[in-house]
């Protein structure tokens, strides 16, 4: 974890000067939907948020899973609602592709995470979502139907079953 | 009585060349294995949500088991004081570890996230640790028991092995022994505090894993000694072998013991006699098989016979006992681990119960080739460390020739 | 510390009054008691941790329970993003329902089965990093980001209400992962709505379906609809015998 956090703040802080070049080969991270405040444009200021972005979010993680707190200022689904907004093309990057929010940065510093292996990816109640909602619901549909009739039917017959 | 010389293998013939690269593509296979499961996720296995443990833990539970059992030997050395097993001492602890690790491995092989064990913060890990805390997870106390149990085997063999900390080594095999006592009781007890369960969820489980660990741990040692000492043309004599396998035939015995203990306790209960002991003993599946053929016939009678049968060859007696050991073994944990759970739990008493999960039947199991390969890796790895230790430490006695071991033999 | 610790006591006291006073407000307003929805209860403010004072609990009635009716399971699914591979063995059931034949009377009911909320959870007792929790207000959880994945969970827990995730996910809803081990949150993030706790969405099936099989509620709270119908009806527990006191509760499981 330690090693991991030093080398992500080596690689940052060794390519922050040269961001300023908009040619570089650095990643260009795509803009936030909108300033949590004036002050400190993100959930911190963002220099802050450049170093410490992951202990907020575990710190945050453990109480609201632990303890059902539920602020919103340190979750990454907000992170995610502000950061992986659609674009006009209405399209939603995935964890997997290099201009999701976060793998712009992670894959650049090589370094992996695993939040979406189990988080969502993408921002919930966005338009896009009525698409995904969808097929997910499709994919529900399509496990139904392989799996209710068996169901149903067992359910259905109030007479002694075949076992 | 003469001075034991303990010296390295020599290491160097096609032959070791060979074992080595063969136990490497085991081992390799293994890996591969548990990195696909990993990869495309637990369904390539046989595994399912009923059968939540498969054959990867019938090998994992089998070593870990004979681990503490494999250091019988040592213990029996210096707790007992039998003088004449001294000889074996240093390659018995060793091999406990080796046993361990192997066994360790597929069990952390086959965790769905074995990478969480490094991510688990550290707040966590110390909760954990709190007395409150692991003293009600079995599991907590064998995460401490297991890499305890490494630690102090090491000291032991530090302190033997060393000239000027030998007399340290008795006290040492003492703590050792209680630590193997408590190792194979926090096993047993993994399934023993199952409560829910029927199969478990009994406190004679953890003596019974301890003496099956005496058997099993047994059998492993011998088929690593004797094919060493013919391989590398050491000699061993007669006297050694036989008390070996005088001493497996007990501990088959015994364990024999307590399987008929356990599975009469289970009859006499009217729940579990019609249930899980006639689905066990008697059902038409594997499992019965594997009990009445697997684990009493190979892995009980037949050793048995052999042990105390005077007429056979020595060697080739306590090597086929011992195989025979170790495959009865293997049945034996098939039978507790997946019959155990391949039986419906009881959750609605005088009910017929059916559920998309078939919460009323009987769960299948069908192990994939993924399972096996990963669960013979630990028994590769145990193999490939045991030799490898065996090359670099000095723990195997030249000669284990009648002579060398007994004073009052006259040749 | 413990002056912080004061303030919230004192504000939380201060939600239980308010609540209180609701409560008792309502009830006197309704004509009878079972148009209530357990909905009323207080919301938790987002930045208060779940309380003790709180038991989350469910009541299900097993004559209520229709027999073709998958509802609840379906809503379930759909709510949390469970979705399956077409392989029961396999495929996460936070949710299932049982069919109870009586092997005297031949009797047929059926029921929902999910995790039971233990008071003395043995998945939490067997786990070794801790990840298999039990929140402050009786919610049986698992904490992913601490899973290993060992299963030991599965093997204690005596409803078989767990699940292993044996395939890679994507589109997740709420957070779940290959390689851990998941199970009915009873909807926690419908226990947390900031606007007060909903009904969970099986419950809410259940009750749009129109067999009102299921209630949802404070155990604690003596004026809780499900607390008020366990003191009249009775109630029983699953594996009663093994003392673990479920928050999941059945009436008429004969």
């Amino acid at each position: 974890m330690l090693l991991r956090k030093i080398i992500f703040i080596l690689a940052v802080t060794a390519f922050l000067p040269l961001s300023a070049h908009a040619d570089s080969l650095l990643p260009e991270l795509p803009k936030a939907k909108k300033n949590y405040n004036d002050q400190t444009k993100c959930v911190e200021p963002v220099e802050v948020m450049r170093k410490s972005h992951m202990d907020f979010i575990m710190h945050q993680r453990d109480d609201t899973l632990r303890k059902g707190i539920r602020t919103k200022q340190h979750s990454l689904k907000e992170c995610i609602d502000c950061h992986n907004a659609p674009g006009k093309d209405l399209k939603v990057a995935s964890a997997n592709d290099s201009e999701h929010f976060c793998s712009t940065c992670h894959v650049y510093t090589a370094v992996q995470i695993d939040c979406f292996k189990c988080h969502a990816d993408k921002p919930e109640n966005t338009q896009y979502r009525h698409k995904i909602t969808s097929q997910a619901f499709k994919q529900h549909k399509f496990a139904a139907q392989n799996l209710n009739p068996k169901t149903l039917q067992l359910l259905a017959t109030e007479k002694e079953g075949h076992k | 009585m003469k001075t034991i010389r303990f010296t390295e293998l020599e290491g160097r013939s096609p032959g070791f060349f060979a074992l080595m690269a063969i136990l490497i593509a085991i081992i390799g296979a293994g890996i591969v294995s548990a990195l696909m499961m990993h990869g495309q996720g637990h369904h390539i296995t046989g595994m399912t949500n009923r059968i939540v443990w498969g054959t990867p833990h019938v090998f994992a539970v089998f070593l870990i088991v004979a681990a503490s059992g494999a250091l019988n030997i040592a213990s029996i050395a210096s707790v007992f004081g039998r003088t004449v097993y001294k000889p074996l001492s240093p390659l018995s602890m060793v091999l406990s570890v080796t046993i361990l690790v192997g066994g360790l491995a597929v069990l952390i092989l086959d965790l769905g996230n074995p990478e969480h064990l490094l991510d688990v913060p550290l707040t966590q890990f110390l909760y954990n640790s709190m007395p409150s805390r692991w003293t009600r997870s079995v599991f907590g106390w064998n995460f401490i028991l297991y890499t305890g149990f490494i630690f102090v085997v090491g000291i032991y063999l530090w302190f033997s092995l060393v000239p000027q900390y030998k007399k340290f080594s008795k006290a040492a095999s003492i703590f050792a022994f209680v630590w193997r006592l408590a190792l194979t009781t926090g096993t047993g007890l993994i399934f023993g505090f199952l409560v829910a369960r029927e199969a478990y969820d009994a406190a004679i489980l953890a003596p019974m894993f301890v003496v099956y660990s005496f058997a099993y741990g047994l059998a492993i040692f011998s088929l690593v000694l004797i094919p060493t000492y013919i391989w590398t043309g050491r000699e061993l004599g007669d006297v050694i072998v036989n008390r070996l396998k005088s001493l497996l035939g007990i501990f088959v015995a015994a364990s024999l013991y307590f399987v008929i203990v356990l599975n009469l306790t289970n009859f006499y209960s009217a729940a579990k006699g019609e249930g899980i002991q006639s689905f066990l003993l008697f059902g038409d599946n594997s499992y019965s098989s594997a009990f009445w053929i697997g684990q009493i016939l190979i892995g009980s009678i037949l050793p048995l016979a052999i042990a105390f049968y005077p007429k056979l060859k020595a060697r080739g007696a306590l090597l086929t006992a011992a195989a025979m050991v170790v495959v009865g073994g293997l049945s034996q944990m098939y039978v507790t681990i997946i019959g155990g759970q391949a039986y419906p739990m009881d959750m609605f008493p005088g009910k017929t119960v059916e559920s998309i999960t078939n919460d009323g039947g009987i769960a299948a199991y069908s192990p994939t080739i993924y399972e096996v390969l990963l669960g013979l890796a630990g028994i590769g790895i145990t193999i490939f460390l045991v030799v490898f230790a065996m090359n670099v430490l000095r723990i195997l006695p030249e000669s284990l020739a009648d002579k060398d071991v007994d004073p009052h033999h006259s040749a | 510390m413990s002056r912080k610790t004061n303030q919230s006591e004192g504000k939380i006291n201060q939600y239980r009054r308010n609540f209180l006073a609701r409560t008792t407000a309502i009830a006197g307003m309704t004509v009878a008691p079972g148009v209530i929805l357990n909905s009323v209860a207080q919301a938790k403010p987002v930045d208060q941790p779940a309380s003790n004072k709180n038991r989350w609990g469910l009541l299900i009635d097993a004559n209520k329970c229709s027999s073709g009716c998958n509802s609840c399971v379906t809503a379930c699914h759909e709510e949390n993003g469970v979705t399956g591979f077409g392989n029961p063995e396999t495929d996460a059931q936070w949710i299932r329902k049982v069919k109870l034949t009586d092997k005297q009377t031949q009797k047929v009911q059926t029921i929902p089965l999910m995790c039971q909320h233990c008071e003395h959870p043995p998945c939490v007792d067997v786990c070794p990093t801790n990840a298999s929790m039990k929140r402050e207000d009786g919610v049986v959880l698992v904490d992913k980001h601490a899973c290993i994945g060992c299963r030991y969970c599965m093997m204690a827990c005596p409803y078989g209400a767990r699940s292993f995730l044996h395939e890679p996910t994507t589109e997740q809803k709420y957070p779940r992962g290959q390689g851990t081990v998941e199970s009915c949150t009873l909807c926690v993030h419908r226990i947390d709505d900031p606007n007060g706790p909903r009904n969970p969405a099986c419950v809410e099936a259940c009750n749009a379906e129109g067999h009102k099989a299921m209630w949802f509620g404070d155990l604690k709270d003596p004026n809780s609809e499900i607390t008020k119908r366990l003191k009249e009806y009775g109630g029983v527990q699953i594996r009663a015998d093994l003392g673990l006191n479920t928050g999941v509760r059945y009436q008429n499981l004969s």
